[in-house]
């Protein structure tokens, strides 16, 4: 256990180490001068340039450049906006709970929905019933978030003229109507993620739905229901756990999509926008940040892991 | 079980009834797509505009079929590339195991970590947003994907007994991958290629919905689908049609992957 442990903990600090270099060595990688382009115009004054560079270290070797900014990143700073002159981080902080609202509701709602569908669509075991639930499954799967949440608006406003159905309410301001406007947009954000959480549900049930605990249970005359949901479902649960954790970084890829459709202020419109301003320490502070988010939430699955699954600790 | 895979064939007609349509089908809609006809803006279906038109009066079913073809060369293009870059890695990392090995998985773990159209999104902040960064940023996110599912079975087939024997007869390196090793990784490769061009043609169709994408005037599904919201309710016909068909597109080609994984699979074919 704590060999494995140690190990998954070298992993996440070598990951988080190269998740930094890369993402700082964006700025480099732009063609053409990045202190010009941010200044926007091609004929900034070159004075203006010069400073900029300066005030961004561009004129330092590259391994000061990377020392400096990772140093920097670690107290906190990360740099200011080309833009406004405000802290990024300030900037991202005033954004990032919508975005992760947004996440965590969409996948929680899908969690909910997918293990009693999952369940479901395990104990149809015909061959008619198997290539429907397949093709429907894989239809979720593949339905864009951003046309089932424009679909949504439409329908919605078609059925209910009236309803405020895009924009955003703080949470603190009014929950009830921060909840009401989160409904569409989770669900456009949900379904697919039902789609195929539950998939991953069924096929972990009929896998342990075939083991001799379960027959055991049978033969000594358990309820079909526990059967299934206290003796099956608890060790499909553990396939199920590292899905979700996959499911988590599609789910706010999918909320910077989806905040787009019903105009929430969210880190990803944050991001999209600072791409047609340039303002590369903004964009380059939200990808390290979000990016090492999601390092950190796999490696907490995968410890999880090691807990709930005895034979992963070998 | 033979010839029993309807899944498979579904996705096969959806994939090449589409191919078709984004090969020929701008040739026969009978409409530019960037031709504007103001007076018959916002159109519903009709038999001269069979999908109806926009609200610059341009013919709905053109501007999707121009769509298609953007669509399926940039996902194409960019998942072609994924594979020959990452399954390159993912064989070569396997075959010659040692430091080659640890460095190359490592670097593709570090890609791996960041959200996908995150990573896709900073590499279009780097390139600049249209068809080429698209199709960059895309190959470069299926990279790690393409060489970590290439890298397991290469593994497994270097200990086979017939690698050992074409070895032992003095074949090259190159010729056992070639004769030997790529055999057998077709199947994996085809049903991970499907798979991929399914959600990619999803990422091509958030990038260009997101406005970073396809520039105008050329026609884009996603950026299709974008403008159109302004006139939703005016007219839901450019929005319906052209998020189906992305749908469709998605759908064809995940459909043919989950059945050439049926199909080719043999471990999967034992179990049902």
């Amino acid at each position: 256990m704590t060999a494995a442990l140690l190990r998954r903990i070298a992993e996440l600090a070598f990951v988080a180490f190269g998740v930094s270099v890369l993402t700082f060595l964006m700025i480099h990688l732009i063609p053409g001068d990045a202190a010009q382009l941010m200044l926007g115009a091609a004929d900034a004054a070159p004075e203006k340039v010069t400073a900029l560079r300066v005030r961004l270290g561009l004129d330092q070797p590259l391994i000061v450049q990377y020392a400096l900014w990772i140093g920097h990143a670690l107290t906190g700073d990360l740099g200011n906006s080309i833009w406004t002159g405000r802290p990024v981080l300030d900037e991202i902080a005033g954004r990032v709970g919508v975005t992760l609202e947004l996440t965590l509701l969409g996948t929680g709602a899908a969690i909910v929905i997918a293990i009693p569908t999952g369940c479901l669509m395990a104990t149809l075991r015909s061959s008619a019933a198997d290539y429907t639930v397949r093709v429907l499954s894989i239809a979720g799967v593949t339905i864009p978030s951003f046309w089932l949440g424009t679909m949504l608006i439409f329908g919605t406003s078609a059925l209910f003229p009236g309803a405020q159905v895009v924009g955003y309410v703080p949470f603190a301001t009014d929950p009830a109507a921060n909840l009401q406007r989160m409904i569409l947009p989770v669900t456009a954000l949900a379904l697919p993620a039902v789609a195929a959480l539950s998939r991953v549900i069924r096929a972990a049930m009929l896998e342990s739905l075939t083991q001799d605990y379960v027959r055991t249970a049978r033969a000594k005359g358990v309820s079909e229901a526990r059967v299934i949901f206290s003796h099956a479902l608890r060790n499909a649960l553990i396939p199920f756990v590292t899905a979700v954790g996959i499911i988590l970084g599609y789910q706010f890829g999918g909320s910077v999509v989806v905040e787009q459709v019903f105009a929430l202020p969210g880190l990803g419109r944050l991001v999209v926008g600072a791409i047609a301003e340039r303002n590369y320490p903004l964009i380059q502070a939200a990808i390290l940040l979000a990016t090492v988010v999601f390092v950190i939430v796999n490696f907490l699955v995968d410890v999880l892991y090691l807990v709930i699954d005895p034979r992963a600790r070998g | 079980m033979k010839g029993r895979n309807p899944i498979l064939w579904l996705g096969l007609l959806l994939v090449a009834g589409q191919a078709i349509a984004a090969l020929i089908g701008p040739a026969l809609a009978g409409y530019e797509p960037n031709a504007q006809d103001i007076l018959a803006r916002m159109q519903g279906p009709s038999l001269e505009h069979v999908l109806g038109t926009d609200n610059f009066g341009r013919d709905i079913l053109a501007r999707a079929l121009a769509g298609y073809r953007t669509m399926f060369a940039i996902s194409t293009l960019s998942v072609l590339a994924a594979l020959a870059l990452g399954g390159t890695i993912g064989v070569l990392a396997a075959w010659r195991g040692g430091w080659f090995d640890e460095v190359a998985m490592r670097l593709m773990d570090v890609l791996f970590a960041f959200p996908l159209i995150l990573l896709a999104i900073g590499i279009i902040a780097i390139i600049g947003p249209g068809a080429t960064g698209t199709t960059i940023a895309i190959a470069v996110v299926y990279t790690p994907i393409f060489s970590r599912i290439l890298r397991g079975p290469t593994l497994l087939l270097r200990e086979a007994d017939y690698v050992a024997a074409a070895r032992s007869i003095g074949a090259t390196d190159f010729r056992i991958l070639r004769d030997h090793l790529l055999p057998n990784l077709t199947p994996v490769i085809l049903v991970q290629t499907s798979l991929s061009l399914s959600t990619a043609i999803l990422v091509e169709a958030s990038l260009s919905f997101l406005g970073l994408g396809t520039q105008p005037p050329t026609a884009s599904l996603g950026r299709m689908l974008a403008e159109s919201r302004n006139f939703l309710s005016l007219s839901p016909w450019p929005a319906v049609f052209a998020g189906a068909a992305i749908l469709l597109a998605a759908l064809g080609f995940n459909l043919l992957g989950d059945g050439l994984q049926d199909k080719l699979d043999p471990r999967l074919r034992s179990r049902q």
